[in-house]
């Protein structure tokens, strides 16, 4: 990666290097580095204030950062104007469109910017909007709006698409619509940069992760890589009718980890049916009850929990 | 510019289809001719043709209103975030809306103009040359107007409380609802200073008495550099982010505008003029 203005080499489309950028006194983003590849589906997964958007958006050339460097299909995205947005594509995380413009307008209007244009017939078919082409953005469903979005998003045929957040608020059922789109553009295979904080969307989606903290990646791989590092452990959840002693459980036999959430502890174990065993023992010695207890093996939550001590929707 | 003709034709068909849009731009001014020509006009054709001026400037002076508060809604929504992704300059995005604005009043002035003289019996023209070329300047530098306030103001209750200060002052103190002949002389020469006066004295004098643009050259400059001015400033301060604050010194720019109205005035009430004459006294009879 060269970022001296000499040509180019890398097979990265997008390249993040030592990004910084502050509100006022507060850091967004704290060093971010890393790269996505062609037709490779990327995502950052952090919770709320992470620093996802910012980064997102300083790709996007909707912000300028405050140190770093850039480049998105080699160009630097404050730079570049006009060339440069014309290879990407992004549904914004809080954008709308006019209340009065139809369906159909807004893919013509937007698709007329560019030099590279889609058929807006076919993406009104590929995102199921045809029985709303007519319809006034004031009259689409939360659902739908993300769906034009997503068209809107392709209208220029980009090199890279940028989906920030494309799920949040959505009901499960639209959730499940969104990422049979976004696993159709996978096949196509669209670069995609993705923010979310859910993780199933970034186990189900990305083909790598970045998991994002305080405005600094914590750790990059595959889903798989990601959660060999919780690898030999099994996650235990339970919930108890009165609060443990503190350590108590960390103490049980088998327990790498415990950690306390609200009203329930996530307990990292090496050898789960021994860890039961005692856990049960336990409580009964200390007159508690056991109220649920749940098996899984890690998630990227595991991974996110031990790195940063919190859950991801905290 | 093709950009710019594609959001013109965009804004102009999301505006038809707006009832509000409607109401403001053509129900109103409709509204207001009808009450003047009455109150005003008593029958008589150069009185009618003096409250048509009002009128006039009235309906070409709404696009300050509408113009700042649509681009701060945008704002707000994050619907010009959207557009930001898109190979849209700033200067396209605002010069739309200025030119759908100026296409879209002048239905409204000729229904305007048709009912004075088939309703109320306003047996002269006037100049109409000259009104046709005040009638364009009038849109598009009050459409400058309204977007500078959208460009200094940061949310939508900052930009009414502007709008309304500002409007009043368009309103009352111009001449535009009630005649300046009205007021005392100290308010008349407030007036002088009032952007909204020389586009309502303009237009009452190429109405009433026929006068030739030659005779309106001040005028008609200060309305053309108060559009220069605005649409500079608004395209140097535009903001496409909702959180984007403008710090407080950028909004000095905003008063560029008016200094050739304010030089304009100044000059008036120490030289004296025609426009000082005019602004005292009601037309007594038409010129041709």
């Amino acid at each position: 990666m060269r970022y001296d203005g000499s040509p180019d080499v890398s097979d990265a489309i997008v390249q993040v290097e030592n990004l910084k950028k502050s509100y006022g006194p507060v850091e967004a983003v704290r060093g971010v580095s890393f790269e996505v590849r062609e037709g490779e589906v990327f995502g950052l997964l952090g919770p709320n204030g992470a620093g996802k958007t910012t980064t997102v958006e300083i790709l996007e050339g909707l912000r300028r950062p405050d140190d770093g460097h850039v480049r998105v299909c080699g160009l630097d995205p404050q730079r570049s104007g006009t060339a440069f947005k014309q290879e990407i594509g992004a549904v914004l995380q809080s954008t709308a469109l006019p209340d009065l413009m139809r369906v159909d307008e807004a893919l013509a209007l937007f698709s007329s910017f560019y030099a590279r244009r889609r058929n807006t017939e076919e993406l009104i078919k590929r995102f199921g909007l045809e029985e709303k082409r007519k319809a006034r953005y004031m009259h689409l469903s939360g659902g739908q709006k993300q769906r034009l979005a997503l068209a809107l998003a392709l209208v220029n045929e980009p090199r890279v698409v940028f989906l920030d957040e494309p799920t949040a608020g959505l009901d499960p059922q639209v959730r499940r619509e969104i990422y049979d789109i976004i696993e159709e553009l996978k096949r196509d295979c669209k670069t995609i940069l993705l923010t979310t904080h859910y993780i199933e969307e970034a186990e189900r989606l990305c083909d790598r992760v970045a998991i994002i903290d305080h405005g600094k990646v914590m750790a990059l791989g595959t889903p798989r890589e990601l959660k060999a590092r919780s690898a030999g452990t099994t996650r235990i959840q339970v919930r108890l009718a009165r609060a443990a002693q503190d350590g108590a459980l960390e103490k049980l036999e088998g327990v790498a980890d415990c950690r306390q959430f609200e009203d329930s502890y996530v307990l990292h174990s090496r050898r789960p049916p021994q860890t039961i065993v005692a856990l049960v023992k336990h409580l009964e010695a200390e007159d508690n009850e056991l109220h649920s207890l749940e098996i899984a093996a890690p998630s990227l939550e595991d991974v996110f929990i031990e790195m940063t001590g919190r859950r991801l929707r905290e | 510019m093709r950009n710019t003709w594609i959001l013109t034709a965009i804004r102009m068909r999301l505006a038809l289809r707006n009832k509000a849009f409607f109401f403001f731009s053509v129900v109103m001014p409709l509204m207001f001719l009808f009450f003047f020509a009455t109150v005003f006009g008593k029958g008589e054709s150069s009185r009618v043709a003096y409250s048509l001026g009002q009128v006039l400037a009235l309906t070409v002076m709404g696009s300050f209103w509408g113009l700042s508060v649509q681009l701060v809604i945008f704002r707000e929504r994050g619907i010009l975030r959207r557009f930001h992704l898109a190979p849209v300059a700033a200067f396209e995005l605002l010069a739309s809306s200025v030119i759908a604005n100026y296409i879209l009043v002048f239905p409204t002035i000729i229904v305007e103009f048709l009912l004075a003289r088939w309703v109320f019996h306003m047996t002269q023209w006037g100049n109409l040359a000259g009104a046709f070329v005040l009638v364009s300047l009038g849109a598009v530098t009050f459409s400058a107007l309204g977007l500078i306030v959208a460009s200094v103001t940061n949310n939508m209750q900052e930009t009414q409380v502007i709008c309304n200060i500002v409007w009043m002052g368009f309103l009352f103190l111009s001449g535009a609802t009630v005649p300046l002949p009205i007021f005392p002389v100290f308010m008349q020469r407030a007036a002088l200073f009032v952007p909204a006066t020389y586009l309502v004295t303009g237009l009452q004098k190429v109405l009433v008495r026929g006068d030739r643009l030659s005779t309106l050259g001040p005028d008609i400059f200060a309305l053309l550099i108060c559009f220069v001015f605005g649409l500079i400033v608004s395209v140097q301060l535009f903001r496409w982010e909702p959180e984007e604050r403008l710090p407080g010194r950028a909004k000095l720019w905003a008063a560029a505008a008016v200094i050739p109205f304010l030089l304009l005035g100044a000059w008036e009430i120490s030289h004296g003029g025609h426009r000082s004459e005019f602004i005292s006294t009601f037309p007594s009879a038409p010129s041709r």
